[in-house]
C-alpha cells in the first residue's frame, strides 16, 4: 500500500483488494494511520527497555488468537471457545518435533508441522460439527468441551510414559526447553529470539491481517457473511454452508495454530494452561471488547488488555494483582451490555454520526488505531 | 472425583453391586449439577455460563455459616437462599438484556463467571475447610460406597426432577411459565406478567445450583474458588446430550453419560471414565445434534406425519 492519495491505476487496484464493506477503515486517513502505527510498533524496542519489548512480542503472539477468533465468530457466526485448543495443540507439536529433531532443520519442519497438525485438527473437528448439523450454542459448547479435554488430558501426564520420543509431555509442569523459532536448511538460517522474535510476530500479524482483509473482501468473504447473516438463506441461493463454515474454521485454526508455535517458542515453554477455562475465556474477552466485526479492533484490545493485566501483575496502588481478572470480567460485562457491537465499531459508528453532523471534515484518527 | 476404590474382580456379585453404586453416585452429581442449567436453558433459551459459580456460591453459602456454628441442614438452606438471591439479583441486573440474544448472553455469564469466581479468592483466600461427609459407608464384601453420595444424592436428585414437573405441568405457574417460553406475545396479551415469569424461572434456577452447591459441599473435599469449573463441565455436556426437553433431557442424558462415567471409572480410573463420558458427549452430538430429546420428539413428528 502507499499513502498517496494519488488516482494512480496499480495503486488504487491494490487498494481496492483489502476494502470492502466487510471490513472497517476503507479511507485514506485509516491507512496513513496503520502504517504510521505499523512504524511506531517497529520502532517500538529501539526506545524501550528489553523486558517491554518481550512482553510486547508475547502480546503479538496472543493477537493471532485474537484474530482467529474474530474470523471465525465475527465474520462466519461461529462462536468458538475452542481457539485456544488448536494454538495448546499446535504449541505441544512445535515442542515434540523441535526437541526430538534438535537442528535448524528440525526446528523449522516443526513450525511447519505444528501449524498443519493445528490446522488439520480444526478441520477434523470442524467436519465432525458442522457436516453433523452441529449448530449455534452446541458449536461454542462442543469447542469448550473439546478444550477442557485437552487441559483434564495434559494435565496427568506427568508421569516419565508420557513421551514423544524425547520430548516429556510434563503434565502440569509443562514442556521445558522447547526450541526457539527457526527458518533455516542445514547450517544456514535464521534463529529469531528477543528483538529478533519481536519483528518476525510484528510482521506476521501484519500479513496476517492484510491477508485476511483481502479474504474478507473477496466473494468467499461475502459468503462467509452471507452465512452469518442467514444460513437459510444462503442455503437457498444453493451455497454449501456447512462447507463455507468447515473452511472458514480451518483457517480460524490455522492461525491460532501459527499463534501457538509463536508462543511456545516465545517462552520456550507449553503447559495444560494453555487448554484451561481461564486462557479460553481471554480470546472471547479481547474479541468482544474490541469489536468481534473488526479484525484490528481485535488486535488492539487484545494488546492493550494485555498490556493492562501486565501492568497488574505488580499491582497498582491498592489494586493488587489478583484485581485483574476481575477488572477483565468487568470491562467484558460492561462492553457486551453497554456496547455489543465492540468498542471498535462503536466509534467507527459514532464518527460516521460525526462527519454527517459536521459536513464532511475527514477524522483525523480513524477508530482502529487503537494500537499502543 | 469419585473414589470408590477399585479393586481386582474378587466376586463378581460384589463388584457388579459397586458399578452399580458408582453409577448412582454420578447419576446423583450429574443431574443435580445440570438441573439448574437446564431450567434455565430449556426454558428461557439463555445459557448461564456462570452456572458452575452459582453453585459454588451455594458451596460457599453453606460451607462459612457451617463453620460459623450453624447445624450443617439449616447451613444448606442458608445457602440455598443466598444463591436465589443472588440469581435474582443478577437476573435484574444482567440477563435480562439478553433474552433474544443466545451468544452475548453466553459471553456476558462468562465475564460474570470470571468476576465471581476470583471475587470469592480475594475475599475467602484460596479455600476453605473440608465439611466431612455425613451418613457413613456401606461396605459389602471388598468394596464400600458413601452413603451420602452413592443413595442420599441420587434419591434427591430424582426427587428435584419429579417435583419439577409437578411444578411445570400440574400448575398455574408452570403453565403460566410455559406459555410465556412459547411465545411471549401472545402470554402478555392473556395477561400473564411475563417479567415476573422470568425472574421466578431464573430463581428456581439459580436456587437449584444453589441446592447443588448446599448438598455437594460436604462431599466436595477442600473447598476452592476455581471448582466452578468441575461442575460446569457435566452439567454442559449432560444438558446439550440431553436437549430441549428439561426433565427428560436431564434424566436420559444423566443416566447415559453416568453408564459410560462409572463403566471407566470402575475398570480403569476416575480419569479414564472422565475421557469416556466426554467422548461419548462428543460423538452424541454428533450423530444427535439436537439431543436425545430433540431427536425423539423429530422421530415423532415424522411418525405423525407418515400417518
Amino acid at each position: 500500500m502507499s499513502k498517496q492519495t494519488s488516482s494512480d491505476g496499480a495503486l488504487s487496484r491494490i487498494r481496492e483488494l483489502f476494502e470492502g464493506p466487510n471490513t472497517l477503515g476503507n479511507s485514506t486517513p485509516f491507512w496513513i494511520a496503520f502504517i504510521v502505527a505499523v512504524v511506531a510498533l517497529a520502532a517500538y524496542p529501539q526506545v524501550t527497555d528489553p523486558y517491554t519489548a518481550l512482553q510486547t512480542s508475547r502480546y503479538f503472539a496472543l493477537a493471532f488468537l485474537a484474530i482467529s477468533l474474530s474470523f471465525v465468530w465475527g465474520y462466519c457466526g461461529v462462536l468458538s471457545f475452542g481457539q485456544v485448543a488448536f494454538f495448546g495443540v499446535s504449541a505441544y507439536t512445535f515442542g515434540v518435533i523441535g526437541i526430538n529433531f534438535a537442528s535448524m532443520t528440525g526446528a523449522t519442519a516443526a513450525l511447519v508441522g505444528a501449524v498443519a497438525v493445528g490446522t488439520l485438527a480444526a478441520a477434523i473437528l470442524g467436519y465432525f460439527m458442522f457436516y453433523g448439523g452441529v449448530r449455534d450454542v452446541y458449536v461454542t459448547i462442543m469447542t469448550l468441551v473439546v478444550a477442557l479435554v485437552l487441559n483434564t488430558f495434559m494435565g496427568q501426564t506427568a508421569g516419565s510414559e508420557w513421551a514423544i520420543g524425547t520430548a516429556r509431555l510434563g503434565g502440569f509442569n509443562g514442556m521445558t526447553n522447547i526450541p526457539n523459532l527457526t527458518v533455516g536448511v542445514g547450517e544456514f538460517g535464521i534463529v529469531f529470539q528477543t528483538i529478533g522474535f519481536y519483528y518476525a510476530a510484528l510482521f506476521g500479524l501484519v500479513g496476517t491481517y492484510l491477508g485476511l482483509r483481502v479474504l474478507l473482501n473477496s466473494s468467499f468473504g461475502m459468503t462467509m457473511v452471507a452465512v452469518r447473516e442467514d444460513e437459510e438463506r444462503t442455503t437457498m441461493f444453493g451455497y454449501n454452508v456447512p462447507f463455507v463454515k468447515l473452511s472458514v474454521f480451518t483457517i480460524g485454526g490455522g492461525l491460532a495454530a501459527l499463534g501457538g508455535v509463536f508462543y511456545a517458542s516465545w517462552g520456550n515453554y507449553v503447559d495444560p494452561s494453555v487448554f484451561s477455562i481461564a486462557f479460553a475465556a481471554l480470546p472471547v474477552v479481547w474479541v468482544s471488547i474490541g469489536g468481534r466485526e473488526s479484525l484490528l479492533g481485535a488486535i488492539g484490545a487484545t494488546l492493550l488488555i494485555e498490556r493492562m493485566r501486565t501492568g497488574l501483575s505488580s499491582g497498582i496502588g491498592p489494586v493488587g494483582p489478583e484485581w485483574a481478572l476481575v477488572i477483565v470480567g468487568g470491562l467484558l460485562l460492561g462492553v457486551i451490555l453497554f456496547m455489543p457491537a465492540g468498542i471498535a465499531p462503536t466509534l467507527n459508528d459514532l464518527k460516521d454520526t460525526l462527519l454527517e453532523r459536521s459536513g464532511r471534515s475527514p477524522a483525523s484518527t480513524p477508530p482502529e488505531d487503537s494500537v499502543k | 472425583m469419585f473414589d470408590t476404590v477399585a479393586m481386582p474382580l474378587q466376586s463378581s456379585l460384589d463388584s457388579l453391586g459397586a458399578l452399580f453404586f458408582q453409577f448412582l453416585n454420578s447419576f446423583g452429581f450429574i443431574v443435580l449439577a445440570t438441573v439448574g442449567l437446564a431450567i434455565i436453558f430449556g426454558m428461557m433459551g439463555v445459557i448461564n455460563l456462570a452456572h458452575g459459580e452459582f453453585i459454588l456460591i451455594g458451596v460457599y453459602g453453606t460451607a462459612l455459616p457451617y463453620h460459623a456454628g450453624l447445624p450443617l441442614p439449616i447451613a444448606m438452606v442458608v445457602g440455598v437462599l443466598v444463591t436465589t438471591v443472588f440469581g435474582i439479583i443478577v437476573e435484574r441486573t444482567i440477563v435480562r438484556h439478553f433474552y433474544d440474544r443466545l451468544l452475548d448472553s453466553m459471553v456476558a455469564t462468562w465475564g460474570l463467571s470470571l468476576i465471581v469466581a476470583q471475587l470469592l479468592l480475594i475475599v475467602f483466600g484460596s479455600s476453605l475447610d473440608s465439611i466431612s461427609t455425613p451418613l457413613g459407608n456401606v461396605s459389602y464384601g471388598p468394596f464400600s460406597s458413601s452413603i451420602y453420595r452413592s443413595i442420599l444424592l441420587p434419591i434427591i436428585a430424582v426427587l428435584v426432577l419429579a417435583g419439577l414437573y409437578v411444578l411445570f405441568t400440574r400448575t398455574e405457574f408452570g403453565i403460566k411459565a410455559r406459555a410465556t417460553i412459547k411465545d411471549p406475545e401472545t402470554a402478555r396479551a392473556m395477561g400473564i406478567d411475563t417479567d415476573r415469569m422470568y425472574v421466578i424461572t431464573f430463581a428456581i434456577g439459580s436456587g437449584l445450583a444453589g441446592l447443588t452447591g448446599a448438598l455437594s459441599a460436604p462431599s466436595l473435599g477442600s473447598i476452592t474458588p476455581n471448582r466452578g469449573g468441575t461442575f460446569l463441565v457435566e452439567a454442559f455436556v449432560a444438558v446439550v446430550v440431553g436437549g430441549p426437553s428439561v426433565i427428560v433431557g436431564t434424566l436420559s442424558a444423566a443416566g447415559v453419560l453416568s453408564v459410560f462415567n462409572a463403566t471407566g471409572s470402575f475398570f480403569v480410573d476416575t480419569f479414564f471414565g472422565q475421557m469416556l463420558m466426554l467422548s461419548v458427549a462428543i460423538v452424541a452430538l454428533r450423530l444427535l445434534p439436537e439431543g436425545i430429546t430433540g431427536f425423539v420428539e423429530s422421530w415423532r413428528q415424522r411418525r405423525r406425519a407418515e400417518e
